[in-house]
């Protein structure tokens, strides 16, 4: 392996970074054979055909060109539509609209584009493991709200009070929530609204996992409240709603003075969102809905059945009523999120992500996804309830 | 309900009312009522199993036979897609618009068979004007079921 020369010294921010959790537990997950996991925060279902047949189509045309920055117009304009037919809010899709590298990219653009040095960020945990890296990255200070089981892992008005001070920023919103699967209704988004108005802050909201929720309501938005629309950054993408995650294309909407700063970096850093995928992305905002409500039924399916196997073998967990993970509480085993996620996995061969990786507060808690077949889900059940009788009896 | 029932049902048929009631968040015994009724209305009309015959060492033909026949007087096609579905060889038998009239699809142990029903019985029938016989020679994909898909998980183990 080359090693570099005595001397020469590498970024500190970068090599103070805290390597994600889930990667350690990954490696471990490497070196097994016949793991059955839990442990994957992408659908299981195959791209839409007809999406994957327009990226094929427009390859073979030969589209392989680089796009405007912000991305297709068209795209952009399939885009606005779509979130003026989800949410009843408006976007221009020429100043305010831009289409990224996944959800990811459009966290660390809004971050860079709206924090001075020493800017807080406030990121409620547990919570997807990017936010507090691009926050550093960003020379913000990323300010951790630890959310509480006992108020279904959602944002309270007084939690966010407690951690607002003269030089927080930003307010992440990431919900429905990896790896809770929590969601924000409308009457929990209505207060913290209101403080985010009245302690002028900044909103980067989250929801690329917006098609995913099972409260048999829409999903709710805070840029759905008066005056919230012009201070957020709203972030979403085809990964999760469109089974997407490889062609790598999110989008983030907001107030063009944010945007075009965002655009800016995006520019430099990135040039564009793969062409190919834009092109495909438009025939899944076009015509693919049908197959999005196919697989939300199917994820609500399997996530009843979850709570219900939990609720036979006594795990305690809160009714998770978005994303597709349910994030059961291990605290009566005595053992921290990650011994137990490495004792289940040595001892039974399967693979869940210890809580803690999403943050402090999720210690005591494990996530379990059901992005996988019933079959897959039943047999992984069944060796986890071994594993829990076993811890039990002894 | 009843649909998502259906919809379970259809993709596999071995589910139990209380496995079904657990999807659906349901109780077992409205899921075996709602069945049963569904049963009783002929909307459930059997459990079948898909079977993928070419991996198995039965010999089999299947013939798909477009069929153009005069309608009856008062009885429209019904009474002659009867005449023809009547005989157990015959797997389905569909009205269709368009150049023919029936599509009959037909299971024989080998071309012979097929031809034969097709001479001896189709043909011969009176108000039948003419058939024109296609065999399959390979099953892609049935019932919604891609027959041949690879298995496995291309995921990666853990993803954040």
């Amino acid at each position: 392996m080359m090693k570099l020369d005595k001397g020469m010294t590498l970024g500190k921010k970068a090599v103070a970074l805290k390597p994600s959790g889930i990667r350690k537990f990954f490696d471990i997950v490497a070196e097994m054979d016949d793991v059955v996991s839990l442990g994957v925060g992408e659908p299981d279902f195959d791209t839409p055909w007809a999406v994957r047949d327009e990226g094929i189509y427009t390859l073979e045309k030969g589209k392989t060109f680089y796009t405007s920055n912000s991305g297709l117009k068209e795209l952009r304009e399939e885009i606005v539509n779509f979130q003026m037919k989800r949410l009843g809010v408006r976007y221009d899709p020429i100043h305010e609209c831009l289409v990224t590298v996944g959800g990811s990219e459009a966290i660390d653009l809004a971050f860079r584009a709206i924090c001075d040095p020493g800017d807080e960020i406030l990121i409620p945990e547990p919570s997807y493991v990017s936010y507090t890296p691009c926050a550093i990255l960003a020379d913000a200070v990323p300010v951790p709200i630890p959310l509480k089981a006992e108020n279904d892992f959602r944002l309270t008005p007084e939690e966010l009070e407690e951690h607002i001070t003269d030089k927080t920023k930003i307010l992440v919103l990431p919900f429905p929530n990896n790896p809770t699967g929590a969601v924000m209704t409308r009457a929990d988004l209505e207060p913290i609204a209101k403080i985010c108005i009245e302690r002028n802050l900044f909103v980067v909201t989250d929801e690329i996992y917006s098609e995913l929720t099972y409260t048999g309501e829409d999903h709710a938005s805070i840029v759905q409240f008066p005056h919230m629309q012009e201070r957020t950054v709203l972030i979403n993408g085809f990964s999760k709603a469109f089974a997407m995650t490889g062609w790598r294309l999110g989008y983030c909407c907001g107030p063009q003075e944010i945007i075009s700063l965002m655009t800016k970096i995006h520019q430099f850093a990135i040039m564009c969102a793969p062409t190919n995928s834009q092109y495909a992305a438009v025939v899944a905002l076009r015509d693919c809905y049908a197959e999005v409500e196919k697989m939300r039924e199917a994820y609500n399916q399997r996530r009843r059945f979850l709570l219900h196997a939990f609720e036979q073998i006594g795990l305690p967990c809160f009714e998770p009523f978005g994303a597709f993970y349910v994030f059961p509480c291990i605290k009566e085993f005595g053992m921290t999120s990650e011994e137990f996620a490495t004792r289940l996995l040595e001892e039974e061969r399967v693979a869940v992500v210890p809580g803690d990786a999403f943050g402090e507060s999720g210690e005591g808690y494990i996530r379990i996804s059901y992005a996988y077949s019933l079959e897959a889900l039943k047999v992984a059940v069944g060796r986890l309830e071994r594993f829990v009788t076993r811890l039990r009896s002894r | 309900m009843r649909e998502q029932i259906l919809a379970l049902l259809e993709r596999n048929s071995k589910m139990t009312p209380e496995e079904i009631a657990v999807l659906l968040g349901s109780s077992k015994e409205m899921i075996a009522e709602e069945i049963r009724r569904m049963e009783a209305e002929n909307i459930i009309c059997g459990y079948n199993t898909l079977i993928n015959w070419d991996h198995t060492g039965a010999e089999k033909v299947t013939g798909l036979i477009e069929v153009r026949v005069t309608p009856q007087r008062g009885q429209g096609f019904d009474h002659i897609a009867e005449r023809i579905y009547n005989y157990p060889e015959v797997q389905s038998v569909y009205l269709i618009s368009g150049g023919y009239d029936l599509l009959v699809i037909l299971e024989g142990k080998s071309l012979k068979d097929i031809a034969s029903f097709v001479h001896s019985k189709l043909s011969t029938m009176d108000s039948v004007i003419s058939t024109a016989t296609h065999f399959i020679l390979k099953k892609y994909k049935d019932d919604g079921i891609i027959f041949d898909q690879e298995k496995g998980d291309p995921r990666q183990t853990i993803t954040p």
